[in-house]
């Protein structure tokens, strides 16, 4: 078969690519190299939707970012079943003297379109986000930005594509980028051939490579690493918004975010790597989160934490990469897509399009284009009474699977058919094994439910994919 | 099932006991080790045995209702609770409740240990479950990280297992566990124990390759030059209980923030009236025999507050 479109990658680059091309009458491919979908860069981040501040007003990410919010806001968030978050952003002060920073950091903003931002003084902050330290003197509030799950976000564009008739394959690398004889791009990925009009490169750290595959080595990704320490979800109430200090000149800084699942989160470091495989966490990193956390948020302990990760930003350069290679005719490039890569998505998405407009591929809509997916049940996140009306439906609501998360049996299989493979697709989608004991208790639970669903020897269960087995052998 | 079966001994008509798992016995049914029973039966019996003989008395018990598969979600300072079960949510309300739910383990990424994430990390207790009641063998070779009762007696079963033990690592001066089990369980089998030593990380992309470790000073500091490697397959993590008491604290009820378990002027009390906890859910025990003296203990504390038998 021949696709108009292969999308190389499905983290959130490449799944709001082809969940954005699967609008209109083509025929689209998404090859993901991993076990699933969202197991790069995508999986392991702060899960802000940022408001676009502080980027530089000329920036292509500045305004991807800005427009990537309002979708959300405006529009994804409801039809994709997402547990969006709208609780705004502090950037706070220490000292006076940086008033006239937030000012710019404010100016910036409207020039880019962030709307309803204003300084808040001492007394506004006491009144509402009362775990400020006494440090803090001012600060920048941005209502709209907000907050998502970043692997629920990728998992719920990949199956609204699906749905909407993109072939996705997954466990299939792209090792080779070629052109047939009939002018058409060959693709090899997991030992099959595959041939496309167009390609759309959104491999994240690994944009360079492919990049290069396919005849234009024209830029390099360099990895910078940031570790992020989760708390208690007792600590959920910690703060009421994202809190940041004045950004420094590669991140950010350190904040203290809330999650949409609730247990808020610390970090991220920012590092440059040379290992784009290395996602270790170290003593210095805790040191560093802590200490910056602690600045802004005194209470903040070391107790709290029960998990942490690091990722690793795909940057090449400052800004986003998102063009056409006039090298290589056909080949667009989502590349460097650092921080705020997430939020941005969708409008890089739309520009993709574009791109691929302007070069002959004609947009048709469909007539039955699925705007909407269902949202998938989270006992968490619903009050009693609903759960009764669940298990009332199908008695496996009543049958919980992981203690911390409250997790049951009907969400594992239900996250196993919207395309679970592994052990982390099924923490990711359910929460499952992310709570304070870490899969202790469910672990085994959870890899028989996947045994019965999936067909699989206990020795085949994986964490993440091939290599990641949990068994050695089972004796009987 | 201690407790159930002494407020019913000290006159409580109506007791309903919830289990989150099929099968009662709780964690007991996982160790298969002898060592339980010593001092409350006089010999010496396994876990899963030990277990048996209060299962046996409480099956035989009609004033006694088991309710297994059944999981709390809601406990309110008045003793009213929610449970889901396979096909129901439930509600009760109770004259008296005791919260016998037991203790989780201490997770590596509450020390914590740094380095990558791989599969192959376990802490012991699933290990644990994982050999003796699934019959899964997690690695070839492995590193023990916490020298308690646990991993001494991980360390053990994996070896009997086939797998090569390469190491207990333990940050303090001396084994936690039971002399007993530091000889016929690491000295027996001829696993080496590193004590003043602490894994300083875990190595590997998809499955532990090897674990760094380091010899640490008085103050738990790493001795600069002292850290060498160690290649295995799998790391279990032993280092501590703490009592589960979600629910007692969902409710309102007083935690002590440096063990998770109830504060409380005496053993089994909670600062709600009428709502007990007893076992590793109060306090973690050595013992199991403990764990059943005194649940038998909040078992009458229950049946006074109820005035039973009066
Ligand atoms: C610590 C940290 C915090 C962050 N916080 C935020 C935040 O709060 N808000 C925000 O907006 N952004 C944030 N970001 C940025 C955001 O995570 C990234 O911009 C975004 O996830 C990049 O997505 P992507 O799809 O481009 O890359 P990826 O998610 O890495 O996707 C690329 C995919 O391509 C696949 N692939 C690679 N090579 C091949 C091949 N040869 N064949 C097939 N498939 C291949 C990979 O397996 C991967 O799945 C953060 C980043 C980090 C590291």
């Amino acid at each position: 078969m021949t696709y108009d479109v292969a999308v190389i990658g499905a983290g959130i680059s490449g799944a709001a690519v082809a969940r954005e091309l699967s609008r209109y009458r083509l025929k689209v491919l998404l090859l993901e190299k991993e076990a699933e979908p969202a197991f790069g860069v995508s999986k392991s981040n702060s899960g802000i939707i940022h408001a676009g501040t502080q980027n530089p007003p000329s920036s292509l990410k500045g305004r991807l970012c800005v427009e990537g919010n309002r979708l959300m806001r405006e529009e994804l968030a409801s039809d994709l079943g997402l547990n969006f978050v709208q609780c705004g952003q502090l950037i706070v002060i220490f000292d006076p003297a940086d008033l006239p920073e937030l000012e710019k950091i404010k100016a910036d903003g409207e020039r880019l379109g962030v709307k309803e931002m204003r300084l808040v003084d001492r007394a506004w902050l006491d009144a509402n986000e009362p775990n400020l330290g006494p440090e803090v003197k001012a600060a920048l509030l941005v209502p709209s930005a907000g907050i998502i799950s970043p692997y629920r976000f990728v998992y719920a564009l990949v199956e609204n594509a699906v749905r909407n008739g993109v072939h996705l394959r997954t466990s299939c690398p792209v090792t080779a980028v070629g052109r047939g004889a009939d002018g058409l791009f060959a693709l090899t990925a997991g030992g099959q051939r595959f041939a496309a009009r167009f390609v759309v490169n959104a491999a994240g750290l690994r944009a360079d490579e492919v990049s290069a595959l396919a005849g234009a080595p024209t830029f390099t990704i360099t990895p910078r690493k940031g570790e992020e320490y989760l708390l208690d979800r007792k600590r959920e109430h910690i703060a009421r918004h994202i809190v940041f200090p004045l950004p420094t000149k590669t991140s950010k800084g350190i904040l203290i975010i809330k999650t949409s699942d609730g247990n808020p989160m610390i970090g991220p470091t920012a590092h440059d790597a040379d290992d784009k495989e290395d996602l270790s966490t170290s003593d210095e990193g805790l040191a560093e989160v802590l200490a910056g956390a602690r600045r802004m948020m005194p209470t903040v302990s070391r107790r709290d934490i029960i998990a942490y990760f690091a990722g690793l930003r795909p940057a090449s350069g400052k800004d986003f990469i998102v063009r056409h290679e006039d090298s290589v005719p056909g080949l667009v490039n989502v590349a460097g897509i650092q921080s705020p890569g997430l939020t941005a998505a969708p409008a890089i998405a739309v520009m993709v399009a574009g791109i691929l407009a302007d070069r002959g591929l004609e947009l048709k809509p469909k007539e039955d284009f699925h705007r909407l997916r269902p949202r998938p049940v989270h006992l968490f996140q619903v009050p009693l009474e609903r759960t009764r009306a669940l298990i009332e439906q199908d008695p496996a609501y009543g049958d919980i699977v992981c203690r911390c998360e409250l997790v049951s049996a009907q969400e594992v299989r239900d996250a196993i058919k919207r395309g679970a493979r592994t052990l982390d697709g099924i923490k990711f989608r359910t929460r499952a094994q992310a709570g304070r004991c870490h899969g202790g208790f469910c672990t085994t639970r959870i890899m028989k439910i996947m045994q019965e669903e999936l067909g699989l020897a206990v020795t085949e269960v994986t964490k993440r994919g091939p290599g990641s087995e949990l068994v050695k052998e089972e004796r009987k | 099932m201690a407790a159930a079966l002494a407020a019913r001994g000290a006159g409580v008509k109506d007791v309903l006991l919830l289990e989150r798992d099929r099968h009662l016995g709780g964690i007991l049914n996982q160790c298969i080790h002898p060592g339980f029973g010593l001092h409350h039966f006089k010999e010496e019996l396994t876990g899963p045995e030990y277990a048996d003989r209060f299962v046996r008395r409480v099956e035989a018990d009609p004033g006694i209702e088991v309710s297994p598969r059944s999981f709390v979600v809601r406990l309110t300072p008045d003793r009213e609770l929610s449970y889901l079960r396979p096909g129901a949510l439930e509600e009760v309300r109770a004259g008296a409740v005791i919260l016998a739910t037991g203790c989780r383990e201490r997770t590596r990424e509450m020390i914590p240990i740094p380095g990558s994430r791989p599969a192959g990390v376990y802490p012991a207790g699933l290990a644990q479950k994982m050999v003796n009641i699934e019959g899964w063998i997690p690695g070839r070779e492995a590193v023990i990280v916490g020298s308690g009762d646990i991993g001494l007696i991980m360390a053990r079963r994996m070896a009997l297992e086939g797998v090569k033990v390469r190491a207990v690592v333990e940050i303090q001066d001396r084994s936690r566990g039971l002399a007993r089990n530091v000889v016929q369980c690491l000295e027996d089998f001829g696993i080496p124990l590193h004590l003043r030593h602490r894994v300083s990380a875990i190595r590997g992309r998809d499955r532990v390759e090897s674990v760094d470790v380091a010899r640490v000073d008085a103050d738990l500091r790493d001795v600069p030059g002292s850290a060498f490697s160690i290649p295995c397959d799998t790391v279990l993590v032993s280092v501590g209980l703490i009592p589960e008491n979600e629910l007692l604290e969902a409710a309102g009820g007083a935690i002590d923030p440096a063990t998770n378990g109830p504060a409380a002027p005496a053993v089994n009390l909670t600062s709600l009236p009428g709502v007990f906890a007893c076992g590793n859910a109060f306090k973690v025990y050595d013992l199991a025999d403990s764990v059943t003296r005194d649940s038998e203990l909040a078992g009458r504390l229950a049946a006074g507050y109820l005035g039973a038998g009066a």
